[in-house]
C-alpha cells in the first residue's frame, strides 16, 4: 500500500473500471439492435456501423476540433447505413440476415478505406467527468473518469424499456415485430416502422463506434472494434430483447473484459488465455443456463427471420 | 464470381505478355531503372511494424531511377504468391520484400524458385542452405535498442515497477521483454517489469486495460510489443505515466511522456541493399544485424530523460555499436529460479540459442503459458 500499489484490489477496481470503461460500445450497439429486432428486422451490418462510426467520429473530430461534432457525424452515418439496410430489405425476397453480412463487410471496407490518413493525426477526444473526486486513491478516481455517452447509454436502457412497454411508437415497433400483418390491418406501413426503426439501430451504433475512437481506447484504427459489433448484436439475443438486460450484458461483457489483463497484472498468470476468453466463456455458459428445449426463445419477436 | 475470377486471370496473363519484355530488356541484375515490389501483412500506416517498412520503402523512393510498388494487407497465405506474381508479371518488380514472417516457408521459396533471376529479400525468416540463393532473409536485433529503453526506464521509474504489454509468448517478444528488464535493472537493481500479454498482434481494447490495469499496480513506465503501440502510449500518458516506443518514433503521440524508444531502421538497410546490388555485391542470404549494422535504431531521448540516465545509455550504446557488448550474459537466471544461461557463458547476437528463448529473465513479473 505503501508504494501507491492496491495489491489484489485491482482485480474487483479494474473490472469495475473496466464495466464502465469497456461496456458503452456494446451497451449502444445493443439498445440500437434491440430496437431493430423488436421491428422484426436483424442488422447483422452493425460491426461495420461500429467502425463506420468510429471512423467518421475521428475525422471529424480531427478536421473541426469539436468532438461532439464527431459523435453527431457518427450518429448520422449510422443511421444513413441503416438506411441502406431497411432500403435494400424493402424489395421482395431480400433476406435481412444475408443484407446485414454485405453491410458489415461493406462498412469495415469503407471505414478502413476512408480512414488511412487517420492513424497517424491525434483527434480531439470526449472529455471525462470526475466522479471519483471523493476519493484520494488515485486507481479509483481513474476508473471513475466516465464519459457522457456511458451515462446517456445507462439512461437510454430504462426510457426504452419504459417506451417499448407504454408509447404509442412501442408498441407499433412491437406490433411490426410480432405481426406484421396486424400492423398492416391497422394501416400501418411495416416498411416504413422497420425503416426508421433500423436508422434508429443505426444511429445508435454509430455513437457507439464514436466513443471507441474519441474516448476508450480513445484513437483510430483497424483493429480497433476486433468484433465488439457482432458481440453486441449476439448480446441482444442473449439478453432477450429487453433493454434493460442489454444494460446488464454490456456491463458483464466490459468487466469480463478487463478480467484478464488484471488477474495477469496481479500474479495470476496461469492459464490467461482462458480469462481472455473471458467474455465468451460468460456468454456460453448463460446461454447454456438458460436455454431449453421445452420452449422457444422467450421474448423473441415473431417476425424475425430466426424465429419464424 | 467464377467468370470475374477468370477473366481477371487472362488479364493479368495478358498485361504480363506485354510487360516481360520490357521488364527483363531494362535489365532484372541492374538496380538503376528496376521496380521493386513491397509487401506489407498489415495496414502500412499502423504506427508500427508496417509501417516501419514502409518508411523504409519510401526512403528507396527518394533514390533516381528506381519505382517503389506496394501492396498492405496481404494475408499470410498462397495470396502473398499472388501479389508477388503480380508484382512481377505486370509490374516487372526484380527485387521484392515480402515483410511478414510468415510469407517466407513455403510461400517465398516457392516464388523464388519459380523466379531464379529475380531477388527476394524477406524479413525475419531463417534462410537455410537448402533454400534458393536468390532468396535472402533479414532481421534486426532490436533487443539492443530495447535494452537502452530498459537502462532509460530504470533510471525513469519512481516506484521501480514497469510494465510490458506484450501481444504473444513468442521468441522474439520474450527476447525484447528480457533485454528490457536487463537494461532497467543495470540502471536500477531492484526494477521489475510486470508483464500482460494481450495473446494477439491487435486488440486495442485489451492493450488498453492492459495498460490501466499496470498502472493501477504502480507501474510508471511502460513499454509494449504489439503491432500498434499507438494505444499502450497515448493511454499510458493520458494515466501520467511515461513509455517507450517500438517499431516507429511515437513521440509526436505524447512528447512529455516519452523517453526513448526501440526503432527500425529500415530506411538505412533498404538503400544499402540497393547500393549493394548496383555495385554488383551479394547480399548475403542470412542477413541479420543492430545498432552496429544501422538496422535498428533508438528514438531520440525525451526531455524527462535525467543527464545521468543519457550518460548511462549513450555508454552503453556506443559499447553496442563497437560491437564488444554482450546482453546475454551469464550467469542468468529465469524468474523461476533456474539458470538459463549460465555462468562465464556469453550468449552474443548472432547466437541462434537466443532465437529459440523461452523463458522470463528473473526481475520480470509473468509467466510465458
Amino acid at each position: 500500500m505503501a508504494d501507491g500499489s492496491l495489491g489484489l484490489w485491482t482485480v474487483p477496481l479494474a473490472v469495475l473500471g473496466g464495466a464502465i470503461r469497456v461496456s458503452t460500445p456494446f451497451l449502444f450497439v445493443s439498445l440500437g439492435e434491440c430496437i431493430t429486432e423488436r421491428s422484426g428486422r436483424i442488422n447483422l451490418g452493425l460491426e461495420g456501423t461500429l467502425v463506420m462510426g468510429a471512423m467518421s467520429a475521428y475525422g471529424i473530430s480531427y478536421l473541426s476540433g469539436s468532438p461532439w461534432l464527431g459523435v453527431l457525424a457518427a450518429g448520422i452515418t449510422g443511421a444513413m447505413l441503416g438506411a441502406l439496410h431497411a432500403g435494400i430489405c424493402s424489395l421482395p425476397r431480400v433476406n435481412d440476415i444475408a443484407v446485414g453480412i454485405a453491410l458489415m463487410l461493406f462498412g469495415t471496407g469503407l471505414a478502413f478505406y476512408l480512414g488511412k490518413p487517420l492513424i497517424e493525426p491525434t483527434a480531439a477526444r470526449l472529455p471525462a467527468i470526475d466522479f471519483g473526486w471523493w476519493s484520494d486513491v488515485p486507481q479509483v478516481r481513474a476508473a471513475l473518469r466516465i464519459n457522457v455517452l456511458f451515462l446517456i447509454g445507462i439512461a437510454l436502457a430504462p426510457i426504452l424499456y419504459w417506451a417499448f412497454k407504454t408509447t404509442r411508437w412501442g408498441l407499433l415497433i412491437r406490433t411490426a415485430g410480432e405481426s406484421s400483418d396486424a400492423a398492416r390491418a391497422m394501416g400501418y406501413s411495416v416498411l416504413a416502422i422497420r425503416l426508421r426503426a433500423t436508422m434508429v439501430g443505426g444511429f445508435l451504433s454509430g455513437i457507439g463506434g464514436s466513443f471507441l475512437s474519441l474516448f476508450y481506447p480513445g484513437s483510430w484504427n483497424e483493429g480497433l472494434s476486433s468484433g465488439q459489433g457482432i458481440t453486441a448484436v449476439a448480446l441482444v439475443i442473449f439478453a432477450r430483447w429487453d433493454p434493460m438486460l442489454c444494460l446488464w450484458a454490456s456491463l458483464a461483457f466490459g468487466g469480463a473484459a478487463a478480467l484478464g489483463p488484471a488477474l495477469q497484472s496481479v500474479g495470476v498468470t496461469s492459464g490467461y488465455h482462458l480469462f481472455n476468453a473471458a467474455p465468451y466463456i460468460l456468454t456460453l455458459a448463460i446461454m447454456i443456463i438458460t436455454c431449453s428445449p421445452k420452449r422457444t426463445l422467450t421474448g423473441a419477436p415473431a417476425e424475425l427471420s430466426i424465429t419464424r | 464470381m467464377e467468370f470475374g475470377r477468370i477473366s481477371r486471370r487472362h488479364l493479368l496473363q495478358g498485361g504480363a505478355a506485354l510487360t516481360l519484355g520490357t521488364a527483363f530488356g531494362a535489365g532484372a541484375a541492374r538496380a538503376a531503372g528496376t521496380t521493386i515490389g513491397f509487401v506489407y501483412v498489415g495496414s502500412r500506416d499502423d504506427y508500427g511494424y508496417n509501417q516501419a517498412h514502409a518508411q523504409g520503402a519510401a526512403a528507396l523512393k527518394k533514390l533516381p531511377g528506381l519505382k517503389v510498388i506496394e501492396e498492405e494487407k496481404v494475408p499470410e497465405t498462397d495470396a502473398v504468391e499472388k501479389t508477388i506474381e503480380s508484382m512481377i508479371n505486370l509490374d516487372g518488380a526484380s527485387l521484392l520484400f515480402p515483410t511478414s514472417f510468415g510469407y517466407y516457408n513455403p510461400h517465398v521459396i516457392k516464388m523464388a524458385k519459380k523466379f531464379p533471376k529475380l531477388r527476394f529479400e524477406h524479413c525475419g525468416g531463417l534462410w537455410s542452405d537448402k533454400d534458393p540463393t536468390n532468396a535472402g532473409s533479414y532481421f534486426g536485433y532490436i533487443d539492443e535498442a530495447q535494452y537502452i529503453s530498459g537502462i532509460v526506464a530504470g533510471y525513469s521509474t519512481k516506484s521501480g515497477k514497469l510494465g510490458f504489454v506484450a501481444a504473444k509468448p513468442i521468441p522474439q517478444v520474450l527476447r525484447n521483454i528480457n533485454a528490457f528488464t536487463l537494461g532497467a535493472r543495470l540502471a536500477n537493481p531492484k526494477a521489475t517489469t510486470q508483464v500482460i500479454f494481450t495473446g494477439d498482434w491487435s486488440m486495442p481494447v485489451k492493450e488498453a486495460e492492459a495498460t490501466n490495469s499496470l498502472i493501477d499496480q504502480g507501474v510508471d513506465v511502460l513499454t509494449c510489443h504489439v503491432d500498434g503501440p499507438k494505444t499502450m502510449v497515448e493511454n499510458a500518458a493520458r494515466r501520467g505515466a511515461m513509455v517507450c516506443g517500438y517499431h516507429v518514433n511515437q513521440s509526436p503521440l505524447a512528447p512529455k511522456a516519452y523517453l526513448t524508444g526501440a526503432e527500425w531502421n529500415w530506411e538505412a538497410l533498404y538503400p544499402k541493399f540497393v547500393k549493394m546490388i548496383a555495385a554488383g555485391e551479394t547480399i548475403p542470404n542470412f542477413y541479420r544485424g543492430g545498432l552496429k549494422e544501422e538496422i535498428v535504431k533508438c528514438s531520440p531521448y525525451g526531455e524527462a530523460v535525467s543527464a545521468e540516465a543519457r550518460k548511462h545509455a549513450d555508454d552503453i550504446k556506443a559499447k553496442l555499436v563497437a560491437g564488444n557488448y554482450t546482453i546475454f550474459k551469464g550467469p542468468i537466471t529465469d524468474n523461476k529460479g533456474n539458470a538459463v544461461i549460465t555462468s562465464g557463458t556469453d550468449r552474443g547476437q548472432t547466437d541462434p540459442e537466443l532465437e529459440k528463448m523461452n523463458y522470463l529473465v528473473e526481475g520480470v513479473l509473468g509467466a510465458t503459458s
